[in-house]
């Protein structure tokens, strides 16, 4: 479904640079397949249990929603690594919301949490666009920042299961018609991203600003406010990863979302977006999301021993992005070829 | 306009930096002064008859866990008719206690009862404290045993893998296979049960086959994730062993929700509140960890029986406990309450920690 878009949008603007994209995110999601078709042909229960197809979907919903707010800050040429942190005071939040104003309806908590997790945004959006220091040093001092004030606010404390409403805890884990409704939210959101940034002036700005700042600004984009715009949407993906978190996990400590920045940036960079920005798409960023997520949760089921799992997966993060970066270049070669012989 | 401006600045800092000074000197020689006075009031005391003026100190203020614990010691001090107070940090940092020793100290109290933050950071100001005539017992947590009288323990590893043990093999029938959902890779405790646990199982449940221990690295995902894969890779499993709170409770939560709810059992080591939405809707039927209430229970009356000189803290020592029994101290001046406690449906209501 994602990858029809994609194609649908990126005709649209039928470029060379969007074909190659497009390119890139159908190799990704052969990499998906191959992983689903080899760990269901391994243990059968992998896809085909209700558990098991369940948790393909809604496991990897969560990094989605950070991936797809860090696709947009990386396409500007920025990067955004407070999410984690992010997402663990949003989640906090909530949760001591839900226990203290026991009746406290539970779509408020998304309210908040969106809200809540724009704000830390708008904080990180507001540095690196007037304090004119690289977002990669702003959010990295965020990141410790908003941690620190999560540690010094949860302690050793935690929200249990029992301290959230029965219907929120629900919706972390049903399905209508066998999707489960935090995979609803991610494709809509992720839906929402992809038509912003293919269709709206604005979201092709940030493809601008992310090729070559200079010239965005020269030409009169208003470069400060789409950056800021770009870090308030990361923000509050991050919120709302931290509040469906609480939804899916059903516990809370201070310890939410640590490491989700790094596996945001990895689906990313994954999913076809250049790291040094300009390129790439939400929709790559979200199969990448999903390739990373569901490759961590087919080793165990293959038997690989627990110890050697991070190390696979660092492996195959590499050997995709090699692979990727090959057949890109290759296409580079070839789109260069076709030029040459067509001025002859 | 500079100059002034700077001079400004410069007197603020002045008098601000004087003030520091006066104030530390005041407090400084407030201290002083203080410490003579109430350590000479605290041997008046202890001179004319037992002081039961016991503090329970626990690692910080507003922790469930703590504030069961220590309403078992209160009990306890009730019962036999001393005075009893808490005072505590708002945040469990390795010298945060070490303030509310002192003050204890000053006020000649007759025991503190400690959970320690650090084995080592609180060590002077308890030796201090020892040496002004006050009785020192830690609880839950220990600090070195150079510092204190008695430690009571909450439970040896050999008492938490023979609880966890049963409790599957009473749970799954005595038979089929069990995995075991650790924290990390490299936890002292959990290695010492888990292995503990392999030589329990071979020697006296020959027909539970343990199939793989796997590692949630405490973490609420990872834990949750891995239990994910434990059931899908082995479709025949019957029980999963957690001796984590964090483990046990997310594990629980994703079983809650499964296929294999009710099929495969789940036990270890929780909290009731973590554990409580999940034994609620029978996911799980029971699990362990010692009672916090009867462990400030026994800290309680070990400090009263130091005071009143009857247990010295030596090997063999004994003494009684009130309803909990007769208690023998052990080697390096331990206490052991007991058996690890069972949580299930039937009594889990009545624990708030």
């Amino acid at each position: 479904m994602t990858l029809t878009d994609s194609r649908a949008a990126a005709t649209g603007f039928a470029s060379r640079t969007l074909s190659l994209l497009k390119q890139r995110e159908v190799g990704i999601f052969a990499a998906f397949a191959l992983v689903v078709i080899v760990t269901t042909i391994r243990n059968p229960n992998f896809l085909f249990s209700n558990d098991g197809f369940r948790d393909l979907l809604v496991t990897p919903s969560l990094l989605l929603l950070v991936a797809v707010g860090q696709a947009m800050v990386i396409i500007t040429r920025n990067v955004d690594l407070s999410v984690g942190s992010v997402m663990g005071l949003t989640a906090y939040l909530v949760g001591t919301l839900f226990r203290d104003f026991s009746a406290m309806p539970w779509p408020l908590a998304f309210v908040i949490g969106i809200a809540f997790g724009g704000a830390l945004g708008l904080v990180n959006g507001l540095l690196v666009a007037f304090a004119k220091v690289p977002s990669l040093v702003i959010t990295l001092g965020t990141l410790y920042a908003y941690r620190g004030i999560n540690v010094m606010w949860t302690g050793s404390d935690r929200i249990n299961a029992s301290d959230m409403p029965a219907d929120f805890l629900a919706l972390g884990t049903s399905s209508i018609a066998r999707i489960p409704y935090i995979t609803i939210i991610a494709l809509v959101v992720l839906a929402a991203a992809g038509w912003y940034m293919f269709t709206q002036r604005a979201g092709r700005e940030y493809y601008a600003m992310g090729s070559d700042p200079d010239a965005a600004t020269l030409y009169g984009l208003k470069v400060r406010r789409r950056l800021i715009t770009a870090f308030v949407v990361s923000g509050a993906l991050a919120g709302l990863a931290g509040v469906v978190y609480a939804a899916r996990y059903g516990t809370v400590s201070s310890q939410v979302g640590v490491g989700y920045e790094l596996q945001a940036v990895g689906a990313a960079v994954i999913g076809g977006v250049a790291i040094f920005g300009g390129s790439g798409t939400v929709f790559g960023a979200a199969i990448g999301a999903f390739l990373l997520i569901t490759i961590n949760r087919a080793l165990p089921v293959v038997g690989v021993q627990d110890f050697w799992q991070q190390a696979v997966v660092g492996t195959l993060i590499i050997g995709a992005i090699v692979l990727d970066r090959l057949a890109a270049n290759r296409q580079e070669r070839q789109l260069a070829a076709d030029r040459e012989s067509s001025r002859d | 306009m500079k100059f002034p401006t700077k001079t400004t600045r410069g007197g603020v800092v002045a008098a601000v930096a004087a003030l520091a000074l006066v104030l530390a000197g005041c407090s400084s020689s407030d201290d002083d002064t203080d410490a003579g006075a109430t350590a000479g009031g605290g041997d008046d005391g202890m001179a004319t008859e037992a002081n039961l003026d016991i503090v329970f100190l626990p690692k910080n203020l507003g922790n469930a866990y703590f504030d069961t614990s220590n309403a078992g010691g209160a009990d306890a001090i009730a019962e036999f008719g001393g005075s009893y107070s808490e005072v505590g940090p708002q945040e469990a940092s390795p010298d945060a206690q070490v303030s509310y020793i002192n003050t204890a100290t000053q006020q000649g109290v007759g025991a503190l009862v400690v959970s320690a933050n650090d084995p080592a950071a609180i060590c002077d100001a308890l030796n201090e404290a020892r040496d002004a005539g006050v009785k020192v017992v830690t609880f839950d947590s220990d600090t070195n045993p150079e510092c204190r009288d008695l430690f009571i323990n909450q439970a040896t590893a050999e008492g938490i893998a023979r609880i966890q043990v049963d409790l599957i093999a009473e749970q799954i029938g005595d038979a089929g296979q069990v995995a075991v959902l650790s924290a990390s890779a490299n936890a002292t405790n959990q290695n010492a049960w888990i292995e503990m646990m392999e030589e329990m199982l071979a020697a006296d449940h020959p027909d539970i086959e343990l199939v793989e221990v796997v590692y949630g690295d405490d973490d609420d995902q990872t834990s949750f994730d891995k239990t994910a894969a434990l059931l899908q890779t082995y479709p025949d499993l019957k029980g999963i062993i957690s001796p984590t709170t964090v483990g046990v409770s997310a594990a629980a939560r994703y079983l809650s929700t499964s296929e294999y709810k009710g099929q495969v059992m789940l036990t270890g080591l929780g909290t009731p509140n973590q554990m409580r939405a999940y034994v609620e809707d029978g996911t799980v039927e029971a699990f362990a960890l010692w009672n916090p209430a009867d462990l400030g229970y026994l800290a309680a009356y070990a400090a009263k029986a130091l005071i009143e000189g009857d247990i010295t803290g030596a090997e063999g020592d004994t003494f009684e406990a009130g309803d909990l029994g007769s208690y023998t101290v052990g080697a390096d001046a331990t206490v052991l309450l007991g058996d690890p406690y069972v949580f299930d449906a039937d009594n889990i209501g009545d624990f708030d920690f």
